[in-house]
């Protein structure tokens, strides 16, 4: 199961040209971008692991897009995303952020059930992937 | 994104109709070169060069060129080449005849003060117009900001810089202190590998200039041949002849919206050829600085004077002015330690050569 997370995910996967031109838009309104991994999927994961330090001066798109390339590189089988910081004062939040790079086979999630008491359900969502330690949930090389 | 659509198992996302069959066919890539002249041709049919020339702007990009920069005849002619060459090759794009994207990363070697950093900042914009590079902004850098202070230190601190100038033009200043023979230990070769490497691996989106005196470039060329092949541009600016550097303290001159009396113009061509005979002669540099010396005395004398003042006066440069150089009295060798013109050593450039700053109005008006 593809998980949608940021801007576009319901798109098909973003080009490289394209992930580059969303980059020199944020670096055209002034954001800063950061690139992000992580290879726990769970929607409540908000805290990815950074890659690098963010970009603050950089002047055109193709330094994020090679970042994120160097990522995806690096960490195979994992979820890369770029975010664009605006730092602009009554903002100052993430302005912009999308996947840009995910593992070849996605298993998804697992509906959990736990009785509670008086008959109670309480529900949570398990990826599948979680399942196996950090670092080797989805095979590298997507 | 490198996973094709059809390994994935059916999802949410919606199918991109362009890429049903071919994954990744003409989808819209980087501008590229040939990105004004979109109709392609067929093999017998012709295009008009000059009408091309013009759609593009390159003669009035050169004109400026002529126009802001006096002298210089090999180095305009290299940029002219270099026009070209981008122009050629696009018209090769669009009959679909194979234009690999050039590289232009280039060396600026001179003396002081030939603008070698003033045409760096012009090339960035001239190659952005001309489809080269994507943005044109310059990022000026020496030393200190690439090369780290400790171990592991250097290869973040150039990466960013390197990050920082993609889409536009590294101009690397003095850039033969980045190598420092006589320590082996020297991070400065750590900053050089990465260069050559981003220097490879980004040879569309980043044009590299490395400016500095020609002796010491040469040098620096020896002990790091990689660098000096994967520069095609080695750029020699000549020393600027008396008429020139006229030319240039005019230009300057004329910006700052001061004029010399005919008398204190035939003081300053004689000014311009002894200072040219004096030590630490900085080309158009010295001449920057003789400006700033002559409204120094130009205020003084009429501060001096009192009185009502026009703005003709105001403007106006007296030969008083302009002999009251120390130049005319045996120069700067008489005064040791003199502060003057061209710098003991490399200065560090400012974007200095004959590009005159924006006028300032406060020291151009001493209230009468």
């Amino acid at each position: 199961m593809r998980i949608t997370q940021g801007t576009f995910s319901f798109l098909p996967d973003l080009t490289d040209a394209e992930i580059e031109a969303q980059a020199q838009y944020a670096v055209s309104q002034g954001w800063s971008i950061a690139v992000e991994f992580t290879d726990n999927p769970h929607p409540r994961n908000v805290y990815w692991e950074m890659w690098d330090l963010p970009m603050f001066d950089i002047a055109d798109g193709s330094a994020a897009l090679a970042e994120a390339a160097a990522c995806r590189a690096a960490y195979p089988g994992h979820y890369v995303r770029l975010s664009a910081y605006d730092a602009s004062l009554g903002r100052q939040t993430t302005a912009l952020s999308f996947i840009v790079g995910r593992p070849a086979a996605e298993p998804g999630f697992r509906l959990e059930r736990q009785e509670a008491g008086g008959r109670q359900v309480r529900y949570s969502l398990h990826a599948y992937a979680s399942d196996r330690p950090q670092g080797e949930r989805y095979p590298a090389g997507d | 994104m490198s996973s094709s659509p059809d390994a994935r198992p059916a999802s949410f996302a919606m199918p991109r109709p362009a890429l049903a069959g071919a994954p990744d066919a003409p989808a819209p890539q980087a501008p590229s070169p040939d990105a004004l002249g979109p109709e392609s041709l067929g093999p017998d049919e012709t295009v008009d060069i000059t009408g091309e020339r013009q759609a593009l702007h390159i003669p009035a990009l050169l004109s400026e060129l002529d126009r802001d920069f006096v002298g210089l005849a090999p180095v305009k002619d290299r940029v002219r080449e270099i026009a070209a060459l981008l122009l050629v090759d696009r018209l090769r794009g669009r009959f679909g005849l194979s234009s690999a994207r050039p590289s232009l990363h280039m060396c600026f070697t001179g003396s002081p003060g030939t603008g070698k950093t003033t045409l760096a900042t012009h090339m960035g914009r001239l190659l952005a117009e001309l489809g080269y590079l994507r943005r044109g902004h310059l990022v000026s850098v020496t030393r200190d900001d690439l090369v780290g202070q400790y171990v592991g230190h250097t290869a973040p601190k150039t990466k960013e810089v390197l990050k920082r100038a993609l889409g536009g033009v590294l101009l690397i200043d003095e850039a033969y202190y980045l190598y420092r023979p006589d320590n082996e230990r020297d991070y400065g070769q750590e900053c050089i590998e990465i260069l050559l490497q981003f220097m490879e691996e980004h040879r569309a989106d980043l044009v590299v200039i490395l400016a500095g005196y020609a002796d010491r470039m040469n040098v620096f060329f020896r002990s790091n041949p990689g660098m000096a092949s994967r520069i095609a541009h080695h750029i020699d600016f000549p020393d600027f002849s008396v008429a020139e550097l006229i030319r240039i303290a005019e230009l300057m001159l004329d910006k700052e919206q001061y004029r010399l009396s005919p008398a204190a113009a035939t003081a300053f061509a004689e000014y311009v050829e002894l200072r040219m005979s004096q030590p630490r002669f900085a080309n158009a540099r010295s001449m920057r600085n003789a400006i700033d010396r002559l409204r120094l005395r130009q205020a003084r004398r009429l501060v001096t004077a009192g009185g009502r003042v026009s703005r003709a006066d105001l403007m106006e440069i007296s030969a008083a002015d302009v002999r009251g150089s120390r130049v005319f009295s045996g120069g700067l060798a008489a005064v040791p330690g003199h502060p003057g013109p061209g710098h003991p050593g490399p200065p560090p450039t400012p974007p200095a050569g004959h590009r005159a700053p924006p006028a300032r109005p406060d020291s151009a008006a001493p209230s009468a």
